[in-house]
């Protein structure tokens, strides 16, 4: 099937009003603030519920260890701020306060990726999902476009019971998934079928993966595309089910692939069904200065770029058969 | 319904004595662990648990308890003896400090099992962060309870602790109480030497906190500044108690090194013997 852009939203804003419609429905929802409320979209909630929002200022290892008292004392703490405050500055917290006593507390790690554009590599969150992932007890969500980021943040709230990292982006992309698709934490979602090999992708990498199905549909190569939102618990059934059935996997993140997402993926195929495996996402290096759209070109992540190197993986290969 | 307070100073003695022959006994027996800072807070817990807090061992869940968040992980040893002396749990657990299957985990950890331990923590400058989400909590709820917590004089160089305290008083906390086991004393040496944390006192104030002090080893004091600090107050207080590390052991007291050390069976017995 193919897939319709509906009009390019930002992650964030589908976050916000989660937020917003959560708030109506669970009075004991809390959401602190550390100084960049509007730029993270808790702003519609501060707004609507201005006796449980509080701010707490440029300080983010003490938003953790509130967030974990709050969650000790019944109520349901969301944080956010940019992933690379939120995951890196705090890790310790994190790890301790939240993971340890495991919580139920949401982090919302926004600016996630080199799309954030210009402000540039402080502000680019790309190394978030290889230390959360790493947590025990950490849920960690990574929704593809706008809609599922609401339905992600409805679900780290209604469905999860320990502390959850909630990945998403700044700049606006294609929203395209069908609000009717339930979003089960843990389950990912097939997109398209496809036999010779598998992408799999997470975030906003979700929907280039989709148009390079499409190129590479036109080049003879059956790709299937599989949509991870929920990078830990990882679905293992749908990553080894397509390593049985395509003769590839080609991983896609906006991330570090060194312990990321693509390792995610690898790690599962390594253990159950090896097959030959491309990582496609940041290779150690930082982001820089730029337009979005720019930098997604100039490091490799947009489909008419990438797609080049699956092509390429693709004869090393011999995958077609 | 809360457990009893005792009054009784000679009383109140007696629970220290037994907890702090059980936090040596318990240490000796595991072989590690911090056996100063422990013995140097021991009346500070008997006064908490036997006096000023309301809380029940028989329903540690309580959901009208007084909560002690223990930020400093590493003296757990006071904790889990205060809380065996208290009923929570059986005194002959406190044996299985540190050892493989235990509730009594090195550094406290909540999801073994233990009752009354309201945090797991071990990373210093952590706990107050916590406390201050908990009394934040309980102002929602418009609850009157009070939330204690734990500090060491040498965790106050975390800087996350300072960021904790500035956010009380903004959110004008007044039901938190923090302690700062004032021993002078952290592993490298004396505090002023490894870091400088004095004028302790005028930080406090300059963060927006009451600030009571008191000799954290003597329980009439003890008492009556707790109950001071308890008063209605729109800020959050903070004790300074001034304690001695290794209190009760005349020949290890106010020695550093007995920070991370525990008594050889030798030594235990003459402790013992010592033990006032």
């Amino acid at each position: 099937m193919d897939y319709i852009n509906r009009g390019n939203r930002s992650t964030k804003d589908g976050f916000g009003i989660g937020l917003l419609k959560l708030g109506e429905k669970h009075k004991n929802l809390i959401a602190l603030g550390a100084d960049i409320t509007a730029s993270v979209v808790v702003n519609y909630f501060a707004e609507k519920f201005p006796k449980r929002f509080f701010s707490f200022g440029i300080a983010e290892q003490n938003c953790i260890g509130v967030a974990a008292g709050l969650a000790l004392s019944g109520k349901i703490p969301v944080f956010s701020t940019y992933g690379v405050f939120a995951a890196l500055r705090t890790t310790d917290q994190i790890r301790i306060s939240l993971c340890y006593n495991n919580v139920h507390a949401i982090i919302g790690g926004a600016h996630a990726g080199i799309s954030v554009g210009p402000d540039g590599a402080t502000h680019q969150a790309l190394e978030d999902i290889a230390i959360m992932r790493v947590l025990p007890y950490m849920t960690v969500l990574s929704p593809c476009d706008a809609t599922q980021t609401e339905q992600a943040i409805i679900a780290a709230v209604e469905q999860i019971n320990g502390p959850v990292y909630l990945r998403f982006g700044r700049a606006p992309v294609p929203d395209f998934i069908d609000p009717e698709i339930e979003y089960i934490p843990g389950k990912a979602q097939t997109l398209k079928e496809g036999n010779d090999i598998t992408l799999i992708a997470t975030g906003h990498m979700v929907w280039e993966a989709l148009q390079s199905s499409k190129i590479l549909e036109e080049k003879g190569i059956s790709a299937r595309v599989i949509n991870i939102h929920t990078i830990k618990p990882i679905d293992k059934d749908i990553i080894i089910k397509a390593a049985k059935e395509t003769k590839a996997i080609v991983t896609l993140e906006e991330h570090q692939v060194q312990g990321g997402f693509g390792s995610a993926v690898a790690e599962v195929i390594v253990e159950n069904y090896p097959v030959p495996l491309k990582m496609i996402g940041m290779h150690d290096r930082f982001g820089e200065s730029g337009q979005p759209e720019e930098l997604m070109m100039k490091y490799g992540l947009k489909a008419e770029l990438f797609t080049k190197d699956i092509l390429h993986f693709i004869n090393l290969t011999s995958v077609r058969s | 319904m809360t457990f009893q307070k005792h009054q009784s100073i000679a009383k109140l003695e007696k629970f220290a004595y037994s907890i702090r022959k059980n936090i040596l006994r318990s240490l000796t027996e595991a072989g590690s662990g911090h056996t100063g800072g422990s013995l140097g807070l021991t009346d500070i817990f008997t006064v908490l648990y036997f006096n000023i807090m309301n809380h029940d061992p028989e329903n540690s869940k309580w959901e009208d308890r007084d909560r002690l968040i223990l930020s400093i992980g590493h003296v757990t040893p006071v904790h889990y003896a205060t809380l065996a002396e208290a009923g929570y749990f059986p005194v002959e657990e406190l044996m299985t400090l540190r050892k493989l299957g235990t509730r009594l985990q090195g550094h406290p950890g909540r999801e073994h099992g233990l009752p009354g331990l309201e945090l797991s923590a071990g990373s210093l400058g952590q706990g107050l962060s916590v406390a201050v989400g908990m009394a934040l909590a309980d102002k929602i709820d418009k609850k009157e309870r009070t939330t204690f917590c734990i500090c060491g004089d040498g965790e106050l160089q975390e800087g996350s602790i300072w960021e904790a305290a500035m956010s009380a008083s903004h959110h004008k906390l007044n039901k938190l109480i923090t302690i700062v086991d004032r021993n002078r004393v952290q592993i490298d040496g004396k505090t002023e030497d490894v870091m400088q944390i004095e004028p302790l006192a005028d930080k406090w104030k300059a963060f927006g906190w009451k600030v009571l002090t008191c000799n954290g080893n003597n329980i009439q004091e003890l008492i009556s500044t707790l109950n001071e600090a308890k008063q209605a107050s729109d800020k959050p207080i903070v004790v300074i108690a001034n304690t001695i590390m290794g209190k009760g052991v005349k020949s290890i007291e106010d020695d550093y090194r007995w920070h991370g050390k525990v008594p050889t069976k030798t030594e235990l017995e003459l402790f013992l013997k010592e033990l006032y």
